[in-house]
């Protein structure tokens, strides 16, 4: 998942779901769902809407990008000078749903912009702990 | 990045020290009587802090006039953090509330 200093790089999780790619799909899809897993949002299913994730320490401003019903999904996740985009795909097995993330996009330079957000500083670094609850 | 993360874990060590970069990390470049201010050590206390940071690479100063404003260079905490495994735990634990979530939906 890493390379070297010039390329982006992704972050890619797979999960196996016991349950129908058309559920799935409404979790990811309706807000009132994305909240319960994700976080607060002003999500629409459009393609070009505009939206934000928001928590306790700031907002993630997004765009949706592609959207192909029940097979994928895809929204630009940037925050703090990161520019991200982050892809679903929704593929259906024989006992549920094969479910991939892809968060793509990132650059070496853009990855200090990453590391000097709170949301990303280590919380299993005790050192860093106490200076991570004096940040708002 | 062994010995960078030793260096930037060695000048945090010291709960002083780490509190005076957090405030400069949370209000931005400041002097070194501003720090004193709420420091509750003497001034030559908070800086010689400020040296063993500059040292560190983890604030910088700027000189104007008299007066030294110091600042914090995040990107110091940069060699702590792998961006990489920070998403991917990130996402891990997302897909576990996704997976919690699905089965308490309805079909």
């Amino acid at each position: 998942m890493t390379s070297n200093d010039t390329e982006t790089r992704s972050v890619l999780v797979e999960r196996h779901m016991a349950h129908p790619p058309a559920k799935v799909w409404r979790a990811l899809t309706q807000p009132h769902l994305i909240a319960e897993w994700l976080m607060k949002s002003d999500f629409l299913l459009e393609l070009g809407h505009r939206f934000q994730f928001s928590e306790d320490w700031g907002s993630i401003d997004c765009e949706v990008t592609a959207i192909e019903p029940n097979k994928s999904l895809a929204y630009r996740w940037d925050a703090f000078g990161l520019e991200s985009v982050v892809t679903w795909t929704l593929t259906e097995s024989g006992t549920g749903t094969h479910l991939r993330m892809e968060q793509a996009g990132f650059r070496k330079d853009q990855e200090q912009a990453f590391q000097g957000a709170q949301q990303a500083w280590p919380q299993y670094l005790s050192a860093l702990e106490q200076l991570l609850e004096g940040l708002d | 990045m062994a010995n960078a993360q030793d260096a930037v874990f060695r000048t945090l060590a010291d709960p002083t020290r780490r509190a005076i970069f957090e405030r400069l990390c949370r209000e931005g470049e400041t002097t070194v009587g501003a720090l004193t201010a709420g420091a509750g050590v003497s001034q030559p206390v908070v800086s010689k802090h400020l040296a063993v940071l500059r040292e560190a690479g983890m604030v910088e100063g700027r000189q104007q006039g008299r007066q030294t404003h110091y600042s914090a260079r995040r990107e110091a905490l940069a060699p702590l953090i792998d961006w990489t495994s920070q998403m991917t735990g990130f996402w891990e634990s997302r897909f576990d509330d996704l997976e919690n979530l699905l089965q308490r939906m309805d079909q």
